[in-house]
């Protein structure tokens, strides 16, 4: 039952702010922030009651596991099942929909309610995708996410924000619909060979079908997790969408739906088309090295702040592609780990952004500049996640990039070079950042005023996330091994990548 | 506990960074130098145990491990810390020479404000930190947590003042660059573990020690190639080296700590704890060689004509790291260690002395604007000169032994035209140290230390203003670090010496040795190690060698004295004659400009026209944009087109899944 509530709690909570705004401005904030907050408790309880035999590879594939009938005529179920890849995804959902909620404490002033009322359904929708373990309820969620993510963007957006969530919307809702086409194809498919129609993830994977057929279907899926990801040359609702997005709408989209497509290719593309998924994987490495160097050499060539944060974004989530498409144990834990990492990282980024564009009242890093005299919290966090945005050792996205790093080297050295470029820029990009907002001489006169109490308190959970998984990534590891031995225990073809 | 080593900078830099601000500069001062001279008591202690300790694997070390660090697949990375004879060279020069360093600063950087003073010093403990970790470590990965953190710390010092956009931008280049070696590193690993299965220093030298030497380019001369980029970068070398001239923004006992005495001599240390792995990769030992060499030269040659006092100090450095390579690189991986040592306090205290020279003029960094100040800076003067003599190479003196070992073993390898370009180097660097030291402390006061009117005279020229008001010598602080520094300039070198002078003299190259050798518990047949050649050169062959080396820096010393001291405008008369020669050189031969219009600017113009503008905005959104008025134009054709694209996509996709499904329904 408890996976039940994880979606039920933020969905129930979401209503109930809507409805308390009569009352209070207060009110939906303190709401929405139990609402997930509770689902973050949950969702940690089930980490440590889990540690043990439960993660151990062979005790059953589900920590939790909830199976009811749904629409018995098309064999649809209500299954919602969590293992350690859907667990550290919720806790994430979970740490940064809290952080969202703290983050628009002051910034959202208008429609409070409603405002909190569609980032609940988004991350009600979230732990839905990340839980569902039946395609057809996995699409249902894919697609709850949405509409409310399009509202929070076009209404409580900044001055493009139509024509970024008209554009989000499309890319998104196109490629979801994509991926439609291959469940249902999937779903006859099946049922044409074995006689049972189910949408069940598990049963679904060993349908026999031929090549062909197999590799349509990957695409299918596999275009609908790219463009979340998002992959070059898929991810250009990505910069607008960001820039655009009110502070918490950022961090939801690059922390927590950028990760959907990843957790897309992890549970169902590899699982569901091995064979397939292993033919491609060249192309998708190919195309992961292109966007680490691409989004790397964009995010520096801006001038916006966040649409700078939002390009490190495209060059991050190619190495999680490069991750997963390499295949080995090592690349795979990388792939994971850069996934929590980046969500931390850029969404402490975004929240930055976020309380500066408060303060200041600009995102143009030409007219920010000598920040620090005033506010030196505020410049050692944009220093410090700078930092670990470009991978600094000691923090989690280094260990992150380096696993898949070293785990891609013995498929293709060559991808793993040109990837390894992609730090250089980084770093030059991360280091403007700083620079171009917080050294050198003062621009302008008025006082900024630092980082207050709750935004410290935010940063320091952040801070202490990222330390924790830098000095200990193995609590990590360890939680997501078993279902990255179940991704690479069953035969797959050889690959290499050119 | 080794761990205690590290911890206790690491706790200085936590407790000055969050609440230093509000204390008082006396006590942040005074914890960070306590918190550095404390491990500074453990290495001690550890370096004692270390020596009681018998040999294992043919090597004596002590070893904590603290906990494991990363763990996945056929990956295992602990966290393990290790005393051995290498790593308890580099400990007590960190701890040792650093807590100085620290001591002095409380009194150089007591100008600053009580936030901005917790500021640098938390910094300084942190970079103490790293750097212990760097070479305490026993994996690449745990190195390579020291590694960058120790070009973060740099980058955060250099950068200290960085309202200032000069000091700012410096930090910056400074970082970029060694990242550019780090990535070289990185992608080193990857290839050690993907050939090896492990990345443990020891278990890496033990495999390749059971392989042939590599006459041919092949997998380990391709990964010791990646690591010297890695080493390139961070010890400054071709041609990585720009960022370190620069660096010279920080504050001076910054240059003095990192840039002179620990980091930038961590590539060193990076190819003398992988010598096994890097003496069966014989071409990339003859690159590291030819690097070394060119880049001693080419440095020597910038610092001739510079008049920024410490940037003719950090030429010298970036010129006798180029020794310490060219030593590694002809396989005298203890000679290299040695001058490591050995340079670590006599350029650590000409930076301080710099420093102290610097403080009492109230910012002055000009040489031309300096002179005469033998006088009233006497501690500074005489402790400088002990420094001077030992970089230059006058008999005695430290540097003396340890250089002259690096170019007796480059002869002795035959490697005869590296070995005379060593040595003319050596010449050009006595001529460039007492150019130095002529212009700042002998002749007359160029300026009066309050005004800088007139003080663009020409360089060495005797006119100008007569010495006017007091100077203070080095406060208490900075004089005693000075001092035990000068000491351990003259003293360091006795571990060393010449066996061709006394048989057995050389301590430190016996003490080092089993650091460089695989293990031998590994089952490995000692005698397919690469032969240690002992030095195959007869002692008299030593010893005219040495005269030559002392001929060489007496004669630098002497035509430095001619055109520095007694004839100032034959330098100048020179300068004139060979005036496209002597503009290249001040302007270091190009190469910023070079890097600037090959690689900054296309990239910047790459990145913003053509990628972000063309392709992304351009191209790719284009493209977009041009399907949805395709999608627009079929439906205004089916009259559908009434709210806007949004609807007319979500229709015409709905009716495309229908289609589909309906397809498949049928069959």
């Amino acid at each position: 039952m408890t996976l039940v509530w994880l979606v039920v709690v933020p969905f129930v909570a979401g209503a109930a702010a809507w409805v308390a705004d009569r009352w209070s401005h207060a009110w939906p904030r303190w709401i929405a922030l139990a609402g997930i907050g509770i689902d973050l408790a949950i969702a940690v309880t089930l980490w440590f009651g889990t540690s043990g035999a439960a993660l151990v590879p062979g005790a059953g594939p589900w920590l939790a596991e909830i199976d009811v009938r749904w629409i018995d005529a098309l064999g649809i179920h209500l299954h919602f099942a969590i293992d350690g890849l859907s667990l550290l995804l919720v806790l994430l959902t979970g740490l940064l929909g809290v952080l969202a909620v703290a983050a628009s404490w002051t910034e959202i002033q208008d429609r409070v309610g409603a405002f909190h009322f569609q980032l609940l359904w988004i991350l009600s929708g979230l732990i839905g995708v990340f839980t569902a373990m039946d395609l057809f309820l996995f699409y249902f969620f894919w697609e709850m996410m949405l509409v409310p993510m399009f509202f929070l963007i076009g209404i409580w957006g900044h001055e493009r924000r139509i024509y970024a969530a008209t554009k989000f919307f499309l890319f998104t809702q196109v490629s979801g619909l994509l991926m439609l086409i291959a469940i249902v194809a999937l779903y006859i498919v099946h049922g044409r060979a074995t006689g049972t129609y189910t949408f069940d993830v598990t049963a679904l994977a060993g349908t026999p079908m031929s090549s062909t057929m197999s590799w349509w279907l990957m695409l299918g899926f596999f275009g609908a997790f790219a463009v979340k990801l998002p992959m070059v040359p898929l991810h250009t609702w990505l910069p607008d969408a960001h820039t655009e997005a009110p502070t918490a709408g950022s961090v939801v989209l690059a922390s927590l739906l950028l990760k959907t497509g990843a957790y897309g290719m992890l549970r169902f593309v590899l699982p569901l088309f091995r064979d397939a998924a292993a033919s491609f994987a060249p192309v998708a490495i190919v195309l992961g090295v292109i966007g680490v160097v691409y989004g790397a050499a964009l995010a520096f060539g801006q001038t916006d702040l966040k649409r700078l944060v939002a390009y490190t974004s495209v060059s991050h989530m190619g190495f999680v592609l490069i991750g997963i498409f390499a295949g080995t144990t090592i690349a795979l834990q990388g792939a994971i780990l850069q996934i929590l990492c980046h969500g931390l990282s850029t969404g402490a980024l975004f929240i930055l952004a976020g309380a500066m564009q408060e303060r200041l009242h600009t995102r143009e890093m030409g007219r920010m500049g000598g920040l620090w005299a005033d506010a030196p919290r505020m410049g050692g966090m944009t220093l410090f996640f700078a930092l670990a945005s470009m991978g600094l050792p000691g923090l989690g996205n280094f260990i992150a990039e380096f696993l898949v790093l070293a785990g891609t080297y013995r498929v293709s050295p060559i991808a793993t070079i040109v990837a390894s470029t992609g730090l250089i820029v980084s770093t030059v990009y991360a280091l403007w950042l700083v620079q171009a907002a917080f050294q050198g001489p003062r621009h302008g006169t008025a006082r900024l005023r630092d980082l207050g109490v709750r935004e410290m308190a935010t940063m320091a959970v952040l801070v202490a996330a990222l330390v924790w998984i830098g000095l200990y990534p193995q609590s990590v590891v360890d939680t997501a091994s078993p279902a990255i031995a179940r991704i690479t225990s069953a035969p797959r073809v050889a690959s290499r990548a050119p | 506990m080794l761990i205690l080593i590290p911890l206790f900078p690491f706790l200085g830099f936590l407790i000055n960074a969050s609440v230093g601000r509000r204390l008082p500069k006396r006590v942040s001062g005074a914890l960070a130098t306590a918190a550095l001279a404390l491990s500074f008591g453990v290495a001690l202690s550890a370096v004692a145990r270390m020596l009681a300790a018998t040999p294992v694997d043919g090597v004596r070390a002590v070893q904590d491990t603290v906990y494991t660090w990363i763990a996945s697949g056929s990956l295992h990375v602990p966290f393990t810390l290790r005393v051995d004879p290498l790593s308890s060279v580099m400990i007590l020069v960190i701890t040792g020479i650093g807590t100085l360093i620290h001591l002095y600063s409380t009194a150089y950087m007591h100008d600053e404000t009580d936030s901005e003073f917790a500021r640098y010093f938390s910094y300084l403990n942190l970079f103490a930190a790293f750097m212990l970790v760097l070479v305490l470590a026993t994996t690449f990965p745990v190195m390579f947590v020291g590694w960058e953190g120790v070009g973060l710390c740099s980058y955060l010092l250099v950068g200290f003042w960085f309202t200032k956009q000069t000091a700012s931008d410096a930090g910056k280049k400074a970082f970029i660059v060694n990242r550019v070696g780090d990535v070289g590193f990185i992608l080193g690993m990857a290839a050690i573990f993907t050939t090896f299965g492990t990345l443990d220093f020891q278990e890496v030298a033990a495999r390749v020690a059971g392989m042939p030497i590599e006459a041919s380019f092949g997998i380990l001369t391709l990964t010791t190639l990646l690591f010297f980029l890695g080493a390139t970068g961070k010890s400054a070398q071709i041609p990585l080296y720009i960022w370190l001239p620069d660096a010279m923004e920080g504050p001076t006992p910054v240059s003095a700590l990192i840039h002179a005495a620990t980091m930038v001599t961590a590539g060193v240390y990076l190819i003398g704890r992988n010598a096994v792995l890097f003496s069966h990769a014989p071409i990339t030992l003859e690159v590291v060689a030819v690097i070394g060499c060119l880049t001693a030269l080419m440095a020597g040659t910038i610092g001739l004509v510079q008049n920024d006092i410490k940037r003719v100090l950090a030429y010298s450095t970036v010129s006798q790291l180029g020794y310490m390579f060219l030593a590694m690189g002809v396989g005298a991986f203890g000679a290299g260690i040695f001058h490591l040592y050995t340079h670590a306090f006599f350029k650590a205290l000409l930076f301080l002395g710099s420093g102290a020279v610097i403080h009492a003029l109230h910012g002055e960094q000009d040489m031309r604007h300096m002179g005469g100040l033998r006088r009233e800076l006497p501690v500074t003067y005489w402790t400088f000169l002990m420094a001077t003599l030992a970089i230059s190479g006058v008999p005695l003196f430290s540097g003396f032994f340890s250089k002259d070992e690096i170019l007796a073993e480059t002869f002795a390898h035959g490697h005869v035209v590296l070995w005379a370009v060593g040595l003319f180097t050596a010449f050009l660097t006595a001529i460039y140290m007492f150019r130095l030291v002529y212009m700042t402390f002998f002749g007359e006061r160029r300026t009066p230390a309050t005004a800088d009117a007139g003080a663009h005279g020409h360089a060495a020229a005797g006119h100008g203003h007569g010495a006017s008001g007091h100077l203070h010598d080095a406060p208490p602080a900075m004089a005693i670090a000075l001092v035990i520094l000068a000491v351990g300039a003259v003293a360091a070198g006795y571990v060393g010496l010449p066996n061709a002078v006394v048989s057995g003299g050389n301590r430190i190259d016996a003490f080092l040795e089993p650091s460089f050798h695989a293990p031998v518990a590994a089952g490995v047949d000692v005698a397919a190690e690469p032969a240690q050649e002992e030095s195959s050169t007869s002692s008299g062959v030593e010893l005219a060698l040495m005269g030559l080396s002392t001929l060489v820096a007496l004669g630098g010393i002497g035509v430095a004295t001619i055109f520095f001291l007694q004839r100032p405008d034959r330098a100048d008369a020179v300068a004139a004659r060979f005036s496209g020669l002597h503009r290249l050189l001040e302007h270091k031969y190009y190469v910023d400009e070079l890097y600037g219009a090959v690689i900054v600017r296309p990239i910047t113009r790459l990145s913003t026209t053509l990628l972000w503008r063309g392709v992304d905005a351009g191209l790719i959104d284009g493209t977009v944009n041009a399907t949805g008025l395709v999608v627009r134009g079929w439906s205004a054709v089916l009259r559908r087109l009434q709210t806007g694209s949004v609807r007319a996509y979500a229709m015409s996709f709905f009716v495309g899944v229908v289609v589909i499904v309906g397809y498949y329904l049928w069959q």
